[in-house]
């Protein structure tokens, strides 16, 4: 069931002159589709978003975008997204994604980080912001009555233009500007070349490949390392669809995926167990008789798919769940977290391919995968072609630091030498992620050194940034970590962030602890806290001293000490 | 406000079972339930159906609370 890849990537030198050939060797292909919710607002080939990027990027130019500027965008899944950031591209500039989720202050500290000569955003991204260091604003899709002050609309520019011709970017030349962590106080902002982007297309199109009448749905937020690659240019250069859907809600992502009969999707473990959760109630709700002979199915099922995928086999044998999925679905991609395996064997035991693998911003989308013949679940799979990792420092049972290098490694975190310092070191990329090898050269995540949680939704939190919440509380001294750095446990999957709190004799914080907790956003919050009577340890300059607090309590408590935060 | 909290409690006892029953208007949801963002959403999805509003998404970002829900469902009908 292998496609033909027909495009060799491997003889480009940039983003833009790959997309625009292959643009122009399928020109009729639908490449984009959009939904709003039950209803199919767009539909555009390959000429047409070709024609209309190229009036973009002549819109940039004529707004002072040049060559090496930064353009930030800022928009929800939607075929302007990919169109506005080809439109970069083709006017010579780096394009710097943003998260729609994040709030607004959070976005704003982005964008003072990146300090873009242009930011293209939603009209709901515009409104959460009330003023713009950025020099040119474009709103998209305002309403006809909206008072923009200095922005200008996304739609102010003619149909038909063409750019003036810019020296196209070599593959040594920045692409993007793709931000790793949320907010301001640690903005990461990843500096990703053409040539990184280049290298690990062709790996991925060598292992899943995609064809033209492939149709991949949209989820992930665009700016996400995997949505851009999966949902954006690999699709373009293999003349597949990608389809958009605006509200992105439970029940219309089930929708979406029968009308569109998906057969691609790239999701995080929160929504595969989401899925999950929806085909076992749905199990439940079979009587006694039909439940057995579902079984009986299931288990044909996954003896016929020993060696490898076979969709038309599965889809005919257990038709009531794929029509569920839309009844075309080929492979689900889930990353941005660590995936439960037992989840993953649940689908592929029905007859839909998990596919797992590790990567990270830092290293553009992919460092191992997993391919499907034959499909496993266990590790995060195979080092992809052009990555080279190496384990640092092992234990004796082969664990330590996992350790990437290669073309697609990151140039380093724009504007901070600092932090690029402390990961790039003699050319190798310190992932703070604990690993190791195995004989196949399968690579093995078991933990985290860095003091960082990721969510399900596959979301990097930095205990510093959410310390910021509980600088009110009345307590003499406050931190806050990652469990696992407190007392390292080896286990993935089971994040989550803790307080260490020095309170005031007689007082209890617990419910101002609590209040605060609460005006963090869902992922960010804390799960418990330890009271703590000992003076945090603090340099001369009063500036704690994490490393040393962290020693003292991990050697001082367990786990079981944690309270409850209400 | 005072017509739409019962329906809106209602809904989200049809959705996530008796344990709803007890919310009060200031209680979080998501604490309270057990529930993740994307449940939340399904919840979103029923009101839309009950009031016969739309209401986006981003309109409900930070919002924890049935009383919160409740303020943005007035704010479109």
């Amino acid at each position: 069931m292998k496609h033909v890849v027909t495009m060799a990537v491997g003889g480009y030198d940039s983003l833009p002159e790959l997309l625009v050939d292959a643009l122009r060797r399928h020109p009729s292909a639908t490449l984009l589709v959009e939904a709003k919710r039950k209803q199919e607002v767009g539909r555009r080939t390959a000429a047409q978003i070709l024609r209309e990027a190229r009036a973009f990027a002549a819109y940039l130019q004529s707004l002072g975008v040049d060559p090496g500027d930064r353009v930030a965008l800022l928009m929800g899944n939607q075929s302007r997204w990919p169109i506005s950031a080809l439109g970069v591209f083709l006017a010579g500039g780096v394009l710097v994604p943003l998260d729609y989720k994040l709030s607004g202050p959070e976005q704003a500290a982005l964008l003072a980080h990146a300090k873009p000569k242009a930011a293209v955003l939603d009209y709901a991204e515009w409104r959460k912001h009330e003023g713009f260091e950025v020099p040119v604003v474009l709103v998209n899709e305002a309403p006809a009555e909206a008072e923009l002050g200095e922005g200008l609309r996304w739609e102010d520019h003619a149909e038909g233009e063409v750019p003036r011709p810019v020296v196209l970017p070599s593959r040594d030349d920045l692409a993007t500007i793709v931000y790793s962590s949320g907010t301001g106080g640690r903005a990461k902002g990843c500096m990703l070349t053409h040539g990184a982007y280049l290298s690990q297309l062709d790996a991925l199109l060598e292992r899943f490949p995609m064809a033209p009448g492939d149709r991949y749905f949209s989820i992930l937020p665009s700016n996400h390392a995997i949505d851009f690659m999966v949902g954006f240019v690999g699709p373009f250069v293999c003349g597949a669809t990608v389809v958009h859907q605006r509200t992105l809600r439970p029940e219309l992502i089930r929708w979406t995926m029968r009308r569109y009969a998906i057969t691609h999707m790239s999701v995080v473990p929160l929504i595969l167990e989401a899925f999950e959760r929806t085909v076992r109630e749905k199990l439940d709700e079979l009587s006694g008789w039909r439940r057995g002979a579902f079984e009986a199915l299931r288990a044909t099922n996954a003896k016929l798919t020993e060696r490898g995928p076979r969709p038309a086999v599965s889809r005919r044998l257990l038709a009531p769940v794929h029509d569920a999925f839309g009844g075309a679905l080929k492979l689900l991609i889930c990353g941005g977290a660590a995936t439960d395996r037992a989840t993953a064997e649940f689908f592929y035991d029905l007859g839909i391919p998990v596919v797992i693998g590790y990567g990270l911003t830092e290293a553009c989308t992919v460092v191992s995968v997993h391919g499907l013949e034959p499909w496993r679940a266990d590790g995060v799979g195979r080092i992809v072609p052009g990555v080279e990792v190496r384990i640092h420092e092992p234990d004796g049972h082969g664990v330590g630091e996992v350790c990437v290098a290669g073309p697609t490694v990151m140039t380093g975190y724009v504007d901070d030498p600092e932090q690029t310092a402390e990961v790039l070191r003699d050319g190798w990329l310190h992932t703070g992620d604990l690993g190791y090898l195995d004989a196949s050269h399968h690579l093995h995540l078991v933990g985290r050194i860095k003091d960082v949680i990721v969510t399900p939704g596959g979301k990097n939190v930095y205990p510093e940034d959410v310390a910021f919440a509980f600088r009110e509380v009345d307590v003499e001294e406050l931190a806050v970590f990652a469990a696992n750095t407190v007392w390292p446990e080896r286990a993935l999957g089971k994040d989550q962030l803790v307080l260490v709190v020095r309170p005031v004799e007689g007082v209890d914080p617990t419910p101002a602890l609590a209040r605060a907790n609460r005006q963090l956003a869902e992922h960010q919050r804390v799960s418990g806290w330890l009271a703590w009577g000992e003076d945090f340890p603090r340099t001369a300059s009063m500036k704690l001293k994490r490393k040393a607090l962290v020693e003292q309590v991990g050697a001082g408590s367990t786990r079981d000490d944690l309270r409850s935060v209400g | 406000m005072s017509d739409v909290s019962p329906r809106l409690k209602q809904l989200a006892v049809e959705r996530f079972g008796d344990r709803a029953a007890t919310l009060g208007p200031d209680d979080d949801l998501f604490d309270s339930l057990g529930i993740d963002s994307l449940q939340a959403l399904d919840l979103l999805t029923d009101i839309e159906e009950a009031f016969d509003v739309e209401i986006p998404d981003y309109e409900v970002s930070g919002v924890t609370t049935l009383g919160g829900l409740a303020e943005v469902i007035g704010r479109h009908r």
